[in-house]
């Protein structure tokens, strides 16, 4: 099959020039819904009748726990694209990606932490998806360390690809293995972070929010695939027309 | 003999000819099980609570000692080159150095886990238990470690940042491992917790190879 | 003697002839990190031709044999051998070749005899055969004498010995050879000369990056003189 079609469209300008057009395209929806959503969580929604206004952290909290995971699926995906079509734009969008799933993971356990001292009394508890987002944060601090030691770029592309992959295969199996941990050392825990049902007007706060973050962590990464391929090609003569 | 019993055989005979590498980890387990002691209560029965962690870090931690030069040593002499450019697959012989990695630490570690368990007064029913669960779960350390010993290739000092890689990917591992453990230790069946440990070793074994190959080629570029 | 110089221009030979143990390079490229070290680079060795890479530094001489070899991945371009196209990573091609870099391949700890016999192992030569190919191969590469000491314990010259021993271990046609000579006394470099004419007149194919005269004669010898781009 021929792959070059493929290729043209991946070709370094191109995806600069797409992505600088797509980027307000996710981000005003990004923003409109994010604020709704802030509105209607905050101020509309009923406060919860076990946690009080505790509760109104799900908002930034699920949001973000929801996109660490996700955005190393991604991540995953572009190594592996890169990895197996030779695809240096992909390799550039899966180092974009590492910077924003690790600040999601930390916004999501600093959240969790902040949701936790209402209800636990304290800060930190050793809840299973506490503990396995602190995993994601190890993992996700480990690719960015190996990319940013290895000094050639290209090796630092392919090592840090075999690594997502190795990740995104054991990311089901520690999530798994740490709730397993946690259901043997605790009695079943009296506080359940969701509850199955939710009443509407705080439930579609939750659904703007999630769809608002992930129009937002398209966004961001478009900018950040833009800024990357600059400096990835910074040589060629296209970079120079751009820039001047 | 193939390609992989060829590579074990050498890096074996390599390890009696340098008997420190085989002798460091076991002095290091040995080491963190008394810092735990020191650090904590010499009383058995309170260390027998916290045995199964303690044995289980130790042998984590320790199985990381000789991973660095795990593939950068052969790199750095130029032996790694010439074995894969003999045109034999790379993951064999991957398979052939983590064997030997684990014939040379993770086997030695579980002998020496009962005489560890034993001072953190471990009882002696749960031995049997304990030396299963250990030489299921040193075979993925081993195996782990390879993936993380080939990606650190190409770094300079990439000792932490090895440890970096390969910790948080041990966590089922360490889970399962501390859980047979605390099993074996209160008298419970744990059939059930090796069958995870071995799906974990099986697992390992069959990917770890192949992920580790690629990452030996692109590390020797 | 043919003279190929890189000059990025060197018209392609559109129908080559399919010419039995004949190594082409087509149109090939080669960046390190973003930079293009080498790019359109064509030439073809034939059996019992010696194919000497000269260039400054940095002009990408073990680059290329490197990429000859498969150690790195081209950018673009192919190779072909024995008439057909080949990739140099596969296990058929690096089969047929040995390898030798700039350090000769040694394990401190292992004797030379027992370096040879894992490198026996490696290329598949079967158990029965490999002390007799082992013992060859040392004759051949005069390093009979120093076979049972360690690897760590030999100078320079005799370590550049052994790597020759290699090349004798098991009989590839490709010979890709970095710096063969360095360390080497003028009996190391007569034998080196022995060596490569003997494998070329088992028409085997050499390709050495060296500066200094190998002492073939100049019916065996191609030239591809390597320069940097003016860009």
């Amino acid at each position: 099959m021929d792959w070059t079609w493929f290729h043209r469209l991946a070709s370094p300008p191109h995806i600069y020039r797409v992505a600088g057009t797509l980027t307000p395209w996710f981000a005003w929806p990004a923003g409109l819904l994010i604020v709704s959503a802030l509105y209607a969580g905050l101020f509309l929604a009923p406060p919860d009748y076990q946690q009080g206004e505790g509760f109104r952290m799900i908002y930034v909290h699920a949001p973000s726990a929801w996109l660490s995971v996700m955005i190393y699926g991604v991540m995953a995906t572009a190594a592996a694209v890169g990895l197996i079509w030779r695809m240096k734009v992909a390799h550039a969008a899966a180092a974009s990606c590492a910077a924003i799933g690790a600040s999601f993971t930390f916004v999501s356990l600093v959240t969790g932490m902040l949701w936790g001292k209402p209800m636990w009394g304290t800060y930190w508890v050793w809840d299973p998806r506490l503990t396995a987002q602190l995993v994601l944060l190890f993992l996700y601090l480990g690719y960015m360390a190996l990319r940013s030691g290895i000094d050639d770029l290209g090796r630092a592309d392919r090592a840090s690809a075999v690594l997502a992959i190795i990740g995104v295969v054991n990311l089901p199996i520690i999530r798994y293995s740490v709730e397993w941990w946690n259901s043997i050392h605790q009695a079943p825990s009296v506080m359940k972070m969701e509850r199955p049902s939710m009443p509407f007007d705080m439930l579609a706060p939750l659904l703007m929010m999630l769809l608002g973050f992930t129009l937002m962590f398209a966004a961001v990464m478009l900018v950040r695939v833009r800024a990357e391929v600059l400096r990835r090609e910074r040589g060629a003569s296209w970079v120079k027309e751009v820039v001047s | 003999m193939s390609a992989w019993a060829g590579v074990l055989w050498r890096d074996l005979r390599l390890a009696f000819r340098r008997p420190g590498q085989v002798v460091h980890p076991l002095a290091f387990f040995a080491v963190v099980a008394l810092l735990f002691t020191l650090g904590y209560t010499p009383e058995l029965g309170k260390l027998r609570q916290i045995a199964p962690g303690v044995l289980w870090v130790g042998a984590l931690l320790a199985s990381q000692l000789s991973l660095d030069g795990l593939f950068r040593e052969d790199a750095e002499d130029g032996t790694l080159e010439q074995m894969v450019l003999s045109g034999q697959p790379v993951a064999a012989l991957v398979l052939g150095k983590t064997a030997a990695h684990w014939v040379i630490t993770g086997l030695p570690l579980t002998l020496m886990a009962p005489v560890v368990g034993f001072a953190l007064g471990v009882p002696v029913a749960a031995m049997p238990g304990i030396l299963c669960a250990l030489a299921l779960g040193t075979v993925s350390l081993s195996l782990i470690g390879a993936m993380g010993a080939s990606l650190t290739l190409g770094v300079r000092r990439g000792g932490v940042l090895l440890s970096l890689l390969t910790l948080p990917l041990a966590v089922p591992v360490l889970i399962f491992g501390a859980r047979a453990t605390e099993l074996a230790i209160a008298g419970e069946g744990l059939t059930g917790v090796l069958y995870l440990l071995g799906s974990l070793a099986v697992l390992a074994l069959t990917l770890a190879p192949l992920a580790a190959a690629a990452a030996v080629r692109i590390g020797l570029e | 003697m043919v003279r190929f110089t890189y000059t990025n221009r060197y018209p392609r030979d559109a129908n080559s002839t399919v010419r039995y143990k004949v190594l082409e390079v087509i149109d090939l490229t080669l960046c390190r990190g973003a930079r293009p070290v080498l790019s359109g680079l064509h030439f073809a060795v034939a059996p019992g031709r010696c194919l000497q890479v000269l260039g400054a530094n940095g002009s990408g001489k073990t680059t290329l044999l490197r990429a000859l070899c498969g150690l790195l991945e081209i950018d673009g371009g192919a190779f072909r051998w024995k008439g057909g196209p080949v990739e140099p990573r596969s296990p058929e091609f690096q089969k047929e070749l040995v390898y030798l870099g700039h350090d000769p391949p040694l394990k401190g700890d292992l004797s030379v005899a027992e370096n040879l016999r894992f490198a026996a192992v490696m290329r598949g030569i079967p158990r029965l055969r490999r002390g007799e190919a082992v013992s060859a191969a040392l004759r051949e590469a005069d390093a009979s004498r120093f076979a049972d000491r360690l690897a760590r314990s030999l100078s320079a010259g005799q370590r550049r010995r052994v790597a020759l021993a290699l090349l004798c271990l098991a009989p590839a046609p490709i010979w890709l050879l970095d710096e063969p000579v360095t360390h080497l006394d003028t009996t190391g470099l007569a034998l080196v000369t022995r060596l490569i004419e003997g494998h070329l007149q088992r028409s085997g194919l050499v390709i050495a990056a060296t500066h200094q005269d190998l002492g073939l004669p100049s019916q065996a010898r191609d030239e591809l003189v390597l320069s940097r781009r003016a860009a």
